[in-house]
């Protein structure tokens, strides 16, 4: 009977509390003597102290769980040295993402989303346990103070574990306003903590979602149509029946799966396949077309999403300069390749999979089955890299198609499925290409007029249809970084003209929207200072006086970089100055080009004012990562096209920096009281601008195209 | 029934001989420490020592093995280089999503072991098979200093 | 002034003349063996042609079906991810690139109207059904020795298939290779138009071996060095030579740069699976041939080969070192750097192949000893870097890395493999790369 109370309260309050907008403290009862303090979904306390944290968003190397569990530490006063994590359960009502209103881990934003809501829910705890204590020892609360897990009632010296007050403590209704610490306060906040999650990844102990393992499982391997869209005709599995050790061949619409004893068996299996596919009016599809399509769309007017002064007229009256940039389809390429584990019987579906969007993973599949939500069971796992293809329900859908085939003595076995690296690199959501247009005018030194056109695919549009309507097609991510540009412009036009690629499906990568407009933007700022006869540098910093953040970024990103600094021929440095993710980042990359046309890195700077770094290590670390992530992109990553289909595999197709092709990188964070800004993708955005820029400066091309064009730059040298 | 001497433990396991040894070490005997990446030895998620030297299992036909000794991210702990790679690793907080990691820290420790005092050639010529899509390289590289005692 | 003219004129005949004779005294490709040549009915020993003893009762399509494997046509009739036998593959000639045709049996596109008499004049003579000439990329020099009964055989085979509409790509010669009739020409003097005679005192292993080498699986046609005339110089016979952009080794007896110290054993693995211990892996051209030719023969056959290809005689290479380099270093410290090779090589390369070019993970993988990284000229390295090595089971593969890394970046990789486990390293250029790049771009 407590049990469905429980649930039943748990959701009319929560609904209540989600109304009130403070979705966070609610009260949930707790039933037996014995069992946890739970004041929040995110906290549970136990009678022998261990503290419990709950997880909203997932870890995919981005130190979140850290970062989150330092947030809680810090306002609860839990021994961090003593908590232990949880990956939270698929609930949009406990753990959404504030601004999604989904369960989703993206767009660098869960620092920023759950800054308030975490620390409120750990202060709430906190202020209930202080209380506690405070009505067993018969005094004043506010003489009460908090530290490693202990209440401390420093007057008469007595003291208590949080885990002797929980029955107390759970009586109590959670105070909706409790008070947060002063940051000057902070134990926990800003220090450079270990992450909780790294030592099991140093000894094959962490399980991710690739690493489930059940009795009795099965395990596929899958081939899906190689043209986008298209359909198996036929398969002949003479040879494949023969392999010993397959158990069944898998016919879907789209794809073909072979499951049998081990992964190995499974690809043989598939391999020994002859599929015929009826591949389609996909067929014909190219890049060359795509791009065709592309350019002649960005001749269309889009919608607007900024407008200040008046930039037609401004242009009318000076030399109008132009440029366009363009950037290629991307593959995500995590390193765990997607997979899915999961169990199917006639009423239950249970999955193990690590995914940005766990309820979505659960919602979709939900209502493939036609199943009740409560009969498909999530179990999340550690990401081996998320980048933005683990917010897609994709392979859990495929996953659960082909289990929907298991028959016989089959049916209801668990199984693995696992795509190949080719299939993860064929079958991704791509970065759309984007091409943007810019036009300007300069005065006095100056940028006068700046008219922003940003052409490509709409990825809100179908990954949050509420939202892109609600915005009325201006799609925000689309715009993200352009809109707000940073630089003080008396007269500016921004626009979105939407222009889906036939076929290629595109979804968020990395970076996300700031991918193209910082990329863009900053090219053309190098290329306004050349034509303005200033200093990138000093160019950018007259224009950053609104802006001080950023412009103090830009200054020392400067300093420590060198910049000014003689350099030997062929050799150049480059800067890109971008706000996104409400982080204040500027980065110098300095780079050579050789007779061929090679590029090699040199030194990377960064310096970074992301308001208050609740893990300044990791902002460190992502940042690092993050420039090496879009550094890759640019010198060499591209998806193409060719009849319908993906021309890329795998990694000796799809290119990758290797550790000998990377120099230091030098991250430099600025103290600040701000709230924190997101970080993870933002190196994404910053690597490749800034690599461009540098090979501007050391060959005097202006490339406006990624990847880097080789054979644009071999034998030049700058003026 | 065949036998593989892993991390100093005789393990009994059956599968046809073309298995690659990845796949027996996470499907059939259920060690998934060591990671599937590529599957083409381009990537070096799936390393593995056979007799110390590392090899990438994603290829290694498990009947190749024969009575070698193969020392996997479970086991790496248990040897000297192996023990100092794990701790500089968490000193210097290399790891980010971590699936790499397994063969990076099985990289090291092979160079570590052959290698005592690697310069950057030698880090550059052991770890350059092993991809890292986070983009720890940097930290990579000063932790396998940082275990070798001449300290990043 | 006249009789200068005259004597140019004279001096112009008697080159031509010379010329003429020269290639008409040319020998053919069992000329070495020397010895009395009998009709088929006359050799005593058995039958050299048709299929092996434990075939001869299948059907004909079937008995085709080898013939035809042997003949290795399917894949010079295939295109790169192509439907099998409809024809699309490009010959990339000096002048022009060529595509092989459809040989399906549909009425249309490929051979499905061809009478035996006109199939015949297409494998004999280079004859097409309309009449008019086919290049010598169809290898007709060599199908002419095979036997009336075989070709038909091959052709129920290929009329056994399903008909496929395929139309022919165009050809893209330049004139006057575009003028087909100028291959009369070229056939009165090249094309003998003889069927396979056997030597009446070589052993019918020999013989059957000679039959296969010359009449089926035209081992000349990429081994053997061609003349002026684009037509095989059989004084040089199977010295080796770049055909297609690989290079086709020496593969007489000579010791040194042939297969004169190969034992019998390797050359039988070699042939059968593509490898053979101590001596590399068979890639490009030589690893199709494998796979949808030598690797499908009974082992008699194969070993009717090996019979046959240690009699021919032993030419040197003067192009190619006479000792493979042994097992190079451990360490990549020992042994040359060239900067940017030996970067791409840590990184993409050593995983498999091993800083020793002992591959740690197959034999397969293993460098050394293969004729490839001992070619100071690198041109079959740079083509496996470029294409890689997919072999059908799947097992045994090498990506092809053409499409990441730049033409000097290959250059400069293929240097550092030839210096590292080769004799000599290779002096390579971004250009020779980009032209071999061409030439087996398909
Ligand atoms: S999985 Fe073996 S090297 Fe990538
Ligand atoms: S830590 Fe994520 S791939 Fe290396």
């Amino acid at each position: 009977m407590q049990l469905d109370d429980l649930t039943i309260s748990r959701r009319n309050l929560l609904q209540g509390a989600a109304a009130s907008g403070v979705l966070l403290a609610f009260h949930m009862p707790v039933r037996a003597a014995t069992g946890p303090f739970a004041p929040n979904a995110f906290i549970r306390i136990a009678a022998d102290n261990t503290t419990t944290l709950v997880m909203p968003q997932v870890e995919m190397g981005q130190g979140t769980y850290t970062s989150i569990s330092m947030i809680l530490a810090e306002e609860l006063d839990a021994d961090f040295a003593k908590v232990a994590l949880e990956h939270a359960p698929p609930d949009d009502k406990l753990y959404a993402n504030p601004p999604f209103g989904l369960q989703a881990t993206g767009n660098s934003n869960s620092i920023r989303a759950f800054w308030t809501p975490l620390r409120t829910a750990g202060a709430a705890a906190r202020a209930m346990l202080l209380q506690a204590a405070a009505s067993q020892w018969k005094v004043d609360p506010a003489t009460c103070s908090a530290a490693n897990s202990m209440v401390t009632h420093a007057a008469s010296g007595r003291t208590i574990a949080f885990g002797a007050l929980i029955n107390d403590a759970a009586r109590l209704t959670p105070p909706e306003k409790p008070a947060l610490k002063d940051p000057k306060n902070f134990t926990l906040i800003g220090k450079p903590l270990k992450r909780l999650d790294t030592p099991e990844k140093t000894n094959g102990k962490a399980v991710y979602g690739i690493d489930v393992l059940l009795p009795g499982m099965k395990f596929a391997a899958v081939a899906q149509c190689p043209v986008f869209g298209g359909k198996v005709a036929k398969v002949d599995d003479t040879a494949t029946k023969k392999i010993a050790g397959v158990y069944k061949i898998v016919q879907l619409d789209d794809a073909v799966a072979v499951v049998a004893d081990t992964t190995w068996t499974a690809k043989k299996g598939l391999a020994a396949l002859d599929i015929t596919w009826n591949e389609g009016a996909n067929a014909k599809i190219s890049s060359a077309e795509i791009w065709a399509d592309l350019r002649a769309a960005s001749q269309k007017d889009g919608l607007v999403a900024k407008h200040e002064g008046d930039a037609a007229k401004a242009l009318a009256q000076g030399e109008r300069i132009e440029a366009a940039y363009e950037l290629p389809f991307l593959a995500h390429a995590p390193m765990e390749p997607l997979n899915c584990v999961l169990q199917l019987t006639k009423d239950k579906c249970e999955i193990w999979i690590g995914t940005q969007v766990m309820t979505r993973v659960q919602g979709t599949v939900a209502q493939l089955l036609n199943f009740p939500l409560d009969k498909v069971v999530v179990h999340n796992h550690l990401l081996g890299g998320g980048f933005g293809r683990r917010l897609e329900p994709d392979m859990a859908l495929l996953s659960v198609r082909i289990a929907q085939k298991l028959d016989g003595e089959l049916e209801g076995s668990p199984l693995k499925v696992i795509w190949s690296r080719e299939e993860d690199i064929q079958h991704d959501v791509y970065r759309p290409v984007y091409r943007d247009t810019i036009a300007a005018t300069l005065r006095d030194g100056k940028i006068d007029a700046w008219n922003y056109r940003v052409t490509g695919s709409s990825v809100l549009a179908r990954w949050l249809p509420p939202v892109f309507e609600a915005l009325k097609g201006v799609d925000f991510d689309a715009v993200d970084s352009a809109a707000d540009m940073p630089y003080d412009i008396p007269n500016k036009h921004v626009e979105f003209t939407r222009a889906e690629p036939p076929a290629v499906p595109t979804g968020f990568w990395r970076g996300v929207g700031p991918n193209n407009n910082v990329f863009a933007t900053e090219c053309f700022i190098d290329e306004l200072a050349k034509k303005a006869g200033k200093d990138p540098v000093a160019f950018r910093v007259s224009m950053l006086d609104k802006e001080p953040r950023l412009k103090a970024a830009v200054q020392m990103a400067a300093e420590k970089s060198g910049w000014g600094q003689a350099l030997p021929a062929r050799v150049g440095r480059g800067i890109c100055a971008q706000v996104s993710f409400a982080s204040f980042i500027a980065t110098v990359v300095e780079a050579e080009v050789d007779e061929h046309g090679e590029v090699r890195l040199r030194r990377i700077t960064s310096a970074v004012d992301t308001g208050i770094a609740v893990n300044p290590d990791t902002v460190i670390a992502q940042l690092q990562g993050g420039l090496i992530f879009g550094l890759t992109a640019a010198l060499w990553g591209e998806i193409t096209i060719e009849r319908g289909r993906v021309q890329q595999s795998n990694f000796h197709d799809y290119r990758m920096l290797r550790i000998d092709e990377v120099p230091r990188i030098d991250v430099h964070v600025i103290k600040s009281g701000e709230a924190p800004g997101g970080i993870g993708e933002t190196g994404a955005n910053a690597g490749p601008p800034a690599l461009r820029n540098a090979i501007y400066a050391a060959t005097g091309v202006a490339l406006r195209r990624l990847p880097i064009d080789r054979a644009a730059l071999a034998g030049k040298r700058s003026a | 029934m065949a036998t593989l001497k892993i991390n100093g433990e005789t393990k009994n396991f059956e599968a046809t001989p073309d298995t690659p040894l990845l796949w027996v070490l996470r499907d059939v005997i259920g060690m998934t420490g060591t990671k599937f990446g590529c599957g083409i030895a381009q990537c070096g998620a799936c390393t593995v020592h056979v007799d110390g030297k590392p090899v990438r299992s994603c290829l290694l036909p498990v009947s190749a093995v024969g009575d070698r000794s193969v020392t996997t991210i479970e086991g790496i702990g248990a040897t000297p280089a192996g023990a100092a790679v794990q701790k500089a690793w968490l000193e210097l907080e290399v790891i980010q999503c971590g699936y790499c990691q397994s063969g990076q820290i099985m990289s090291a420790a092979a160079l570590l072991a052959t290698t005592p005092n690697p310069d950057d050639s030698d880090i550059n010529a052991a770890m350059a098979g092993n991809i890292c899509r986070c983009g720890t390289y940097v930290r990579i590289r000063d932790a396998i200093k940082r275990a070798a005692g001449n300290a990043a | 002034m006249r009789r200068t003219l005259l004597t140019i004129v004279a001096i112009l005949v008697v080159i031509a003349g010379a010329v003429a004779l020269w290639f008409l005294s040319a020998p053919g490709p069992l000329s070495f063996a020397g010895g009395n040549k009998v009709a088929l009915a006359s050799y005593k020993d058995g039958k050299p042609t048709g299929v092996p003893a434990e075939l001869q009762q299948a059907s004909i399509e079937k008995r085709g079906e080898y013939l035809a494997q042997a003949a290795d046509c399917m894949v010079c009739h295939t295109a790169p991810g192509g439907k099998e036998y409809t024809g699309g593959f490009a010959f990339k000639l000096p002048f022009g690139t060529l595509y092989s045709t459809n040989i399906t049996p549909d009425k249309e596109t490929g051979i499905g109207n061809y009478s035996d008499a006109e199939f015949l004049a297409a494998m004999h003579r280079g004859v097409r059904r309309d009449g008019a000439r086919l290049y010598p990329a169809m290898p007709y020099n060599s199908y002419t020795y095979v036997t009336d009964e075989d070709a038909l055989a091959i052709k129920a085979y290929l009329f056994s298939l399903p008909p496929v509409k395929a139309p022919a790509r165009t050809n893209t010669l330049a004139f006057p290779f575009n003028q087909r009739w100028g291959m009369a020409f070229w056939s009165a003097f090249f094309n003998e138009d003889v069927r396979f005679q056997p030597v009446a005192d070589k052993s019918a292993d020999w013989n059957r071996g000679a039959y296969l080498a010359e009449a089926l699986a035209h081992c000349g046609d990429c081994h053997t060095p061609r003349n002026l005339a684009f037509a095989l110089d059989n004084r040089k016979k199977f010295a080796g030579t770049v055909s297609a952009g690989w290079y086709a080794y020496n593969i007489t007896t000579d010791k040194g740069a042939g297969i004169g110290a190969w034992t019998d054993e390797a050359l039988l693995s070699y042939l059968s699976t593509g490898h053979a211990p101590g001596h590399g892996t068979a890639s490009g051209p030589m690893g199709e041939a494998v796979d949808h030719s030598f690797s499908k023969l009974a082992a008699s056959d194969v070993r009717a080969l090996v019979a046959y290809l240690r009699s021919v005689p032993a030419k040197p290479s003067s192009d190619l070192p006479s000792t493979l380099a042994g097992v190079a270093a451990t360490s990549h410290r020992q042994g040359p750097d060239n900067g940017r090779g030996k970067q791409i090589f840590a990184g993409a390369c050593a995983s498999c192949h091993d800083w020793s070019g002992v591959s740690a993970i197959t034999p397969t993988a293993t460098l050394t000893g293969a004729r490839a990284v001992n070619d100071p000229g690198g041109t079959n390295v740079v083509q496996v870097i470029l294409t890689g090595m997919q072999r059908p089971n799947g097992l045994v593969s090498m990506p092809s890395f053409g499409s990441i890394y730049s033409d000097a970046d290959v250059a400069a990789l293929a240097n550092y493999v030839t210096a590292r486990f080769g004799s000599k390293g290779s002096t390579l250029t971004a250009k020779d790369v980009a032209k071999l790049r061409q030439q087996t771009a398909q």
